[in-house]
């Protein structure tokens, strides 16, 4: 679409460019619920992949059962990319997403 | 059902759990070669868009992961079919890397039987199993939920049987 200048009556006010923030939310490795997976098979897998104490697996795995979802990694894209696509090899249903 | 062995694990299996677990392994074999479709809500569910709200990113992680997770399915399942003897009854003995491949092939043919037989978190296996033998007890739903069913406590003793392995 073009369109005409109108001629500037008053000085035009220069935009404040304000520069974009630099994007520091770090990536995460989401797993979401299923009805299918056993949950005593998903905490042996966050231990197994992640190096998660027992505990800390089952607490994950309970949010991921009762919230629906729960955050299992954080950091880098690329490393999330590779968690998620471990997950995957074992039948675990992950996303990637910003913080 | 699995229980310890030494440093691995075994299990007896009867004639008719022989069959079962050909037919599933080489159902995923199948699934993942012939068979393979991106709109089967199966291949759907064993391959997740990892960025449900990138399609691009998506497609481009698919690129690069698609073909190692597919390969790492047929494996897994074909570890199954290499163990079990051609008919049973007969002992199957897992070391720990066959005994993850087993877990991890159990999984898929769950997934993939679970997806099928469209379970919900709200799905009681043995609810839907007594409403399917007393609407039509030849039916191949009765035939799909007992499989399923059998196929998750197979699952449970194995993954209990490893435990207890890592523990010993």
């Amino acid at each position: 679409m073009v369109g005409m200048a109108l001629p500037q009556l008053a000085p035009a006010e220069v935009p404040q460019v304000e520069e974009a923030p630099f994007d520091d939310r770090p990536w995460v490795t989401v797993v979401w619920d299923d009805p299918v997976n056993l949950m005593s098979y998903v905490t042996w897998v966050f231990q197994k992949l992640f190096g998660y104490s027992h505990e800390e697996a089952e607490k994950l795995m309970l949010d991921v059962h009762t919230k629906g979802r729960a955050t299992v990694s954080t950091g880098a894209r690329e490393k999330m990319e590779m968690d998620a696509a471990k997950l995957h090899h074992y039948g675990l249903w992950a996303t990637v997403e910003k913080q | 059902m699995f229980r310890r062995n030494g440093k691995g694990v075994v299990a007896s299996f009867g004639p008719d759990e022989v069959k079962v677990l050909r037919k599933v392994a080489s159902e995923i074999v199948a699934l993942m070669t012939d068979g393979f479709d991106h709109t089967d809500p199966v291949v759907e569910r064993l391959f997740p868009d990892v960025y449900p709200d990138l399609p691009e990113d998506a497609a481009e992680f698919r690129l690069y992961t698609e073909s190692d997770l597919k390969s790492g399915k047929i494996d897994q399942a074909g570890a199954i079919l290499a163990k079990l003897p051609d008919e049973g009854p007969g002992d199957v003995r897992l070391d720990g890397e066959e005994a993850e491949c087993w877990l991890r092939a159990i999984n898929d043919a769950r997934l993939a039987m679970g997806t099928r037989l469209e379970l919900t978190g709200d799905t009681d296996v043995s609810d839907e199993l007594d409403d399917a033998v007393l609407h039509d007890p030849t039916s191949s739903r009765v035939f799909q939920l007992s499989v399923y069913a059998y196929l998750g406590y197979l699952q449970e003793s194995l993954l209990n049987a490893m435990i207890s392995v890592d523990h010993r």
